[in-house]
């Protein structure tokens, strides 16, 4: 198995005495989407954010396919997409200016600009007459789609999505995990996807980490999680949400 | 570290940049021979100040004029600092609240101790404005009243003092001492004691021996035989390199006005309406020192003037404010002890009172446009800092956090998004500040910044309505317009959704 994200013995805590992550090792896989599921305060999002080093950690070491977090911070966040819940796109910049920010800032020439950003519209099912709106005047799910076009826009081999998903209605939600499903396939881009519903990612992961308070339950393969649950905890989760 | 040191090379920039302004301003003042003359804020000083360079620009000197200041230290420090190089002082002012030498009366005395600070006074006008007990002419006349021992014969008479000379040591409780004055005796306004001596309902108050009042009302000043009352001889006090032909002409004056003639120029302003410049004019035109010139009252170059001059102190005022007071809250936002340190030195600032803070600025700035700048630059960047902060800090984590994750510099971050969504408080906080800033610019006459102050202060002296209205109107107005182009400037810069509701 390849591997996009290694962690290896990595500890953190905000609180000294009170880890968020203690001593957490791992291999997640690359070209698929991994799951990191768990309650509220189980340290996902602290695990997530330890990838594109957002934050440090106080142990350990983070491997990004095969190598140490370089110096050059902000050459590693870009080359890693990030969209969050309810999309964080910013509200003064236009749909299609948060989409090309980056790309701006790269210095891509205008015509690469707009035929990447044109692809990416088209393949989250959104159509040109948002690229002038603001963020505001969109619905909840377009904004997220633009969020995932944002973090597309550079090309990343790896994608963080922090709850995407989780305030949209189920219907838009369940367009969304297709459009999503078919990039990730096409591109495969390896995606970490932080979530605290067992379902979705069952839906659109290959592979799942389950965390409690800070430490991890089970790492394995959907399948294999589903059919043997490392623990009792596991097995809970998995009868409650299923 | 490296923003302390960023903060330090900012401090050393802008205190290059005062001293070469200030430098700037004290060379262009010395590169002409023109004469500053100044005056202090009441109609007496006004017309004196009128009088003394009038007679200079007839002899030839170029004046420039700095009326109005906002009282006797501010006038005696600029002269002492070389900002101006003369106005009328009083003898009784010099020795007890400048010099605090009461025993120095006489002029030759007060020269002796003006030396150490090149100063001199010279001779005087002749008129003793000093305090003076007054009385109806023709009651006078009907109890022969004369001198102020004569008030001790008729206890009947009802003395009412303004409240400040009833309980000053040098006022009535000494007064009635010396000439054994028993008379009951209560306190009234000053500014109501003339018309309730003019309608009888009291007989004998105290008054300036050069009020225009005591012409107006036909009253009579009870001699001071026992020489009770110090005296305020009023004459030209120059520094000591004012050109020697300068002083002649100042000299020349000595002694040709009296307490009646002042009096009667003080009413010609005061009661007839007439400008500084037009008594001033008729004056020297009959002691026969200058041809009777033409005297123009140019009211609308006059305000055209005044509020380019009051929209320059508050324009480089507040572009300095904001250049600063923006930066410094890009610099601390961070730190939010430095921040809130900071906006507690800007409050601060701002709870020392305006007048305060200008007269605090002449021993450091001088008098005019430079201190009065600084003084509105400190007041503005109260508002500005803590708008600036206030929005800086509360801008949504979540996007901050996108904007870190995402990959942006740290000057991209505030290029692209602090700023950015920033801007709608840091508009409200100048906006703020600008409105404030016109408001108090009206002040910076006080020290010769000129400004729409100008009327007002002139106004305030005369006590003329018109006057003042021409500083204050345009004031206002300038407030309301700026409203408005800062409105236009919103809807300019920030898409709808932005903006602030309120």
């Amino acid at each position: 198995m390849s591997v996009c994200v290694e962690f290896s013995g990595v500890s953190k805590s905000f609180v000294p005495g009170q880890p968020v992550l203690d001593n957490i090792s791992l291999q997640l896989p690359a070209g698929v989407t991994t799951a990191l599921v768990g309650a509220s305060g189980c340290g996902k999002t602290t695990l997530l954010q330890l990838v594109n080093a957002v934050l440090q950690p106080e142990a350990g070491e983070v491997r990004v396919f095969g190598k140490a977090i370089p110096e050059d911070l902000v050459a590693h966040r870009r080359s890693i997409g990030y969209s969050v819940q309810g999309a964080g796109l910013f509200p003064h910049l236009n749909n299609r200016d948060n989409v090309l920010l980056l790309a701006q800032l790269e210095g891509w020439d205008a015509q690469a600009m707009a035929s990447r950003y044109a692809d990416l519209l088209e393949q989250m099912g959104l159509d040109d007459s948002v690229s002038e709106r603001y963020p505001h005047e969109l619905s909840g799910g377009q904004q997220q789609r633009i969020g995932l076009c944002r973090a597309l826009m550079l090309r990343p081999k790896l994608l963080l999505l922090d709850e995407p998903f989780s305030a949209i209605d189920p219907i838009t939600r369940f367009s969304i995990y297709e459009q999503f499903q078919n990039v990730q396939q096409e591109t495969g881009v390896s995606t970490l996807l932080v979530t605290h519903d067992i379902r979705e990612a069952v839906r659109l992961a290959s592979h799942l980490v389950i965390l409690r308070e800070g430490s991890i339950e089970q790492s394995a393969a959907t399948a294999e999680v589903l059919e043997q649950p490392a623990s009792s905890y596991v097995a809970t989760l998995l009868e409650n949400q299923l | 570290m490296k923003i302390r040191r960023i903060i330090g090379h900012a401090l050393r920039y802008l205190l290059l940049c005062a001293t070469a302004v200030s430098s700037a301003g004290a060379a262009a003042g010395s590169a002409d021979d023109r004469i500053v003359v100044a005056s202090k804020n009441f109609n007496e000083s006004y017309l004196l100040g009128e009088i003394s360079a009038r007679a200079l620009e007839a002899a030839g000197f170029s004046v420039e004029r700095r009326f109005g200041l906002g009282g006797t230290l501010i006038c005696y420090e600029a002269l002492v600092n070389g900002e101006v190089d003369l106005y009328v002082e009083y003898t009784g002012t010099l020795s007890q609240a400048i010099l605090n030498t009461p025993s120095a009366v006489t002029i030759e005395q007060l020269n002796a101790l003006l030396a150490e600070q090149n100063l001199q006074l010279l001779a005087a006008f002749g008129f003793n404005n000093t305090y003076a007990m007054a009385v109806r002419r023709e009651q006078a006349q009907a109890l022969g009243l004369r001198s102020i021992a004569d008030i001790a014969d008729h206890p009947e008479l009802n003395v009412v003092v303004s409240h400040e000379f009833l309980e000053r040591g040098d006022g009535w409780p000494g007064l009635a001492r010396t000439y054994g004055l028993t008379s009951a005796v209560s306190g009234i306004e000053h500014g109501l004691a003339y018309q309730a001596l003019d309608d009888g309902v009291i007989d004998i108050t105290d008054a300036y021996s050069t009020d225009g009042e005591l012409k107006r009302y036909d009253l009579r000043v009870l001699t001071d035989d026992l020489g009770y009352f110090p005296q305020y001889l009023a004459a030209p006090l120059v520094r000591d390199d004012l050109p020697r032909r300068a002083k002649t002409v100042l000299r020349s004056l000595a002694g040709t006005i009296g307490d009646e003639e002042m009096q009667r120029l003080n009413a010609a302003v005061v009661f007839d309406g007439r400008s500084f410049a037009d008594v001033a004019n008729e004056y020297l035109s009959e002691q026969g020192l200058v041809a009777h010139g033409e005297v123009s009252d140019l009211l609308w170059s006059s305000l055209l003037a005044n509020t380019l001059q009051h929209l320059k102190l508050t324009g480089i005022a507040l572009i300095g404010a904001v250049l600063l007071g923006v930066g410094a809250s890009l610099l601390v936002f961070r730190t939010p002890l430095a921040a809130r340190a900071l906006t507690y030195f800007c409050g601060l600032l701002q709870t020392v009172p305006s007048i305060a803070l200008l007269a605090l600025m002449i021993p450091l700035f001088g008098i005019g446009m430079l201190p009065a700048i600084i003084a509105l630059f400190l007041y503005s960047l109260l508002p500005i800092l803590r708008n600036t902060i206030t929005a800086l800090t509360t801008i949504d984590p979540t996007l901050i956090r996108v904007a870190v994750a995402m990959g942006l510099k740290d000057s991209e971050q505030l290029r692209l998004v602090y700023l950015p969504l920033a801007l709608p408080g840091m508009f409200a906080g100048i906006r703020t500040a600008a409105v404030i800033s016109i408001g108090t610019a009206t002040l910076a006459a006080f020290i010769g910044a000129g400004g729409l102050g100008d009327p007002i202060v002139t106004g305030l002296a005369l006590n003329d309505v018109n006057l003042i209205l021409q500083g204050a109107l345009p004031a206002a107005g300038l407030a309301v317009i700026t409203e408005l182009v800062f409105e236009g400037l919103e809807k300019l810069l920030l898409p709808g959704h932005l903006r602030r509701t309120d």
